[in-house]
């Protein structure tokens, strides 16, 4: 019986944990394999060394690629932190309609990418959204075309995105600020604080652990954002905003250079492990203690 | 061996899953993957379903959505690496080679043998639809795509007349502008930018060039002078275009044309379904025109089904369905709906609008004189894998990401990159 009792879980959970181990951590080895092939139309299986992943720092779409995600990742995150934070400490302070206003901020989050996409790319399209609304309002001298300018449209993507995105950190920020301990506050006030010295001084360094687990979704999520860009501007105007997620996708299944591809999206894997596992090292260091 | 394994597998992870066990029926049956979804193509697709009922073959549809068939492709992957392909699937150019190259495809000599293909369809066409001497798909049309769009009523209002040359497009597209009316609808995607550039090229260098620096990618012809022409012509062009141009669908700036709040569009002939759709009538309402510069010359692309290895009991069938595509009357009541000229000479021409009996016209001169040259815009000219990362530079120019200096340097490096 005992022995059973012990079995059971391990049982329980063998078959999600196998397919877990073949369709996730099975994959990544295979692309990796991929990248060091001469794959191009479909998988072949010999290994031509790492010349892909030279040839894919050649191409001018890769640097674009790049510097686009370095743009719209450290926008997105500094933007969504500082909203996100802002919108928590304004509902912390024991307003009547909380209950209502949290949701209505959370909710942005409840739509897929590929809806928020769309939506703002009518919104923003000069033809029929806010610049034609605009001119119908008689505000004729209003421009606003940055998603038909090659050197703007990037910034559009961020602002859908951290549209879609603050209110989840907000919550995050939410509970953090409900985790710390009032009497502490309490303390601060009496001694003569101000409220914004109490939240600089003594609130927001407390939050470290709610700044740390948001650049962490952030990050990832800005570097594995691929349906926004799809809906919004798939990649345009020109080639203006591509990003490593989009360059993978095309490399791959589009343009016949599956090792340029696979190569593409292990260095995304890279990028974002050197995000999550320093995170999860001082998180499970942080448990032992 | 591998195909049942796979078979199997799918079998077993599906469940009672329709996909996995369809059992043999005893009627023959055709399996063909397509993105013909549209309801002009749809049509012309039918007439080649009822051609096969009637020879007792059943027509199972695997239609995939999604205009220049990405989609398609990929589920195309998928099936032919679970060891699953299609009786047969829609492919474009290039793409019957590699296809072919990883030996998947299927050997129709006979039939070609005895129907005649090597004499009725055009060399040009043959370079795709065979590989080392096989014929391996069978060509359904011949889209060429330059081509020009005209509303008759916008330019008969500013008493011009079908552009003959580069200048004369020109002093008709200022007079447009000049009236305010969006002198030259576009859509910014891609493609659509390198649609306009296979004319532009071809217009500015002549076939001789087009071929060198297109086709052959001799890196000389790439970066010279006449590329850097080329490239400050395409920024002319960009002049013409309404602000709100980028992603903008080729049907919608058909319909920029159609409805007369544009005068030219330059894209290949698919759009004149549009214009048939809209109950517009050739030479009365709108003119086909080649694009000013490039008459006497086509560049085409053809829409190829590409057969695959299959069963030996899906096999008779299959030579069926490659023989029904070469009929000449389908040939003919196919490409009338679709737009297209017949991917074989021996076409009547008598069922076809006036477009259509200039498009055929057009293509045996062209055949003739050597000028029937494969679109780079459509995966004719180049492997997909040049073909983008020459889009790139085409359409990065277009944007003005680039001078055309730059541009011209920029597509020596891209091309010598993805060559490799």
């Amino acid at each position: 019986m005992r022995g059973l009792e012990d079995w059971l879980p391990r049982l329980v959970l063998a078959p999600s944990f196998a397919a877990l181990l073949v369709f996730v951590y099975g994959f990544i080895l295979f692309t990796i394999y991929l990248s060091t092939t001469s794959s191009t139309l479909l998988p072949v299986f010999d290994f031509i060394g790492f010349g892909a992943y030279s040839r894919l720092f050649a191409i001018p779409n890769w640097t674009v690629a790049l510097k686009n995600l370095a743009i719209f990742g450290s926008l997105y995150i500094i933007l969504c932190s500082v909203m996100g934070l802002f919108l928590a400490i304004l509902i912390d302070q024991k307003i009547r309609a909380e209950g209502l206003l949290r949701p209505i901020f959370l909710y942005p989050m409840a739509l897929s990418f590929i809806v928020t996409g769309t939506a703002w790319k009518w919104f923003l399209d000069p033809g029929i959204g806010l610049e034609q609304t605009m001119h119908a309002l008689g505000w004729t001298s209003f421009t606003f075309n940055w998603i038909k300018d090659s050197q703007m449209a990037i910034y559009t993507i961020v602002i859908a995105a951290v549209w879609q995105s603050s209110g989840f950190i907000m919550a995050m920020f939410l509970a953090g600020l409900r985790g710390i301990d009032s009497e502490i506050m309490k303390a601060a006030q009496i001694d003569g604080a101000s409220t914004v010295q109490t939240y600089r001084r003594i609130v927001i360094p407390q939050l470290r652990p709610a700044f740390l687990s948001a650049f962490v979704v952030l990050a990832h999520l800005a570097i594995k954002s691929f349906d926004l860009i799809i809906a919004m501007t798939n990649g345009g105007p020109g080639r203006a905003t591509e990003m490593p997620s989009t360059f993978m996708y095309s490399y791959t299944f589009t343009r016949n250079q599956m090792n340029i591809g696979a190569a593409s999206a292990v260095i995304m894997l890279m990028m974002i492990s050197s995000i999550i596992v320093p995170y999860l090292y001082t998180e499970l260091r942080g448990e032992k203690k | 061996m591998k195909a049942t394994k796979a078979y199997l597998i799918s079998a077993v992870l599906l469940g009672s899953s329709a996909l996995a066990g369809a059992p043999a029926l005893a009627q023959e049956r055709v399996d063909v993957l397509h993105w013909w979804t549209s309801g002009g193509e749809a049509a012309a697709l039918n007439v080649l379903k009822e051609n096969l009922k009637k020879q007792g073959v059943d027509w199972q549809d695997v239609p995939v959505a999604g205009g220049g068939g990405e989609q398609a492709m990929t589920v195309l992957r998928a099936r032919v690496t679970a060891g699953d392909p299609p009786t047969a699937s829609q492919m474009l150019g290039f793409d019957v080679q590699d296809w072919a190259a990883q030996g998947v495809l299927t050997d129709l000599n006979a039939l070609a043998a005895k129907e005649n293909w090597d004499k009725n369809i055009p060399a040009a066409l043959q370079q795709f639809s065979k590989y080392k001497g096989t014929w391996v798909a069978a060509p359904v049309n011949l889209h060429s795509t330059n081509w020009i769009w005209i509303n008759k009523k916008v330019f008969d209002d500013l008493g011009l007349k079908a552009p003959q040359n580069w200048d004369e497009l020109i002093t008709a597209l200022d007079k447009v502008k000049a009236s305010g009316k969006t002198a030259l609808a576009h859509g910014g995607q891609p493609w659509q930018d390198a649609t306009i550039f296979d004319s532009v090229v071809m217009a500015t260098g002549g076939p001789e060039f087009y071929k060198k620096a297109l086709i052959d990618l001799d890196p000389a012809a790439l970066g010279s002078d006449t590329m850097k022409k080329v490239f400050e012509r395409m920024t002319k062009l960009r002049s013409y275009v309404d602000s709100n141009f980028s992603g903008r669908d080729w049907n919608l700036a058909s319909a920029m044309v159609i409805r007369g709040d544009a005068a030219v569009q330059i894209m290949g002939d698919w759009a004149k379904g549009e214009f048939l759709g809209a109950g517009k009538k050739p030479g009365t309402d709108f003119l086909c025109a080649r694009f000013p510069g490039t008459q006497g010359t086509v560049m085409f692309n053809t829409d190829q089904f590409a057969m695959f290895k299959v069963g030996a009991n899906r096999q008779a069938a299959q030579q069926k369905m490659a023989a029904a595509i070469e009929d000449p009357t389908f040939q003919s009541s196919f490409n009338v709906v679709k737009g297209s000229a017949p991917a074989r000479t021996d076409v009547s021409d008598a069922a076809f609008d006036d477009c259509g009996k200039k498009a055929i016209a057009d293509v045996k001169e062209a055949e003739a004189k050597g000028t029937l040259l494969g679109s780079l815009a459509h995966g004719h000219a180049a492997r997909a894998a040049v073909k983008n990362a020459m889009y790139d530079v085409i359409t990065g120019e277009f944007n003005g990401d680039y001078t055309p200096d730059q541009a011209v340097k920029e597509l020596v490096s891209a091309v010598a990159s993805a060559k490799q």
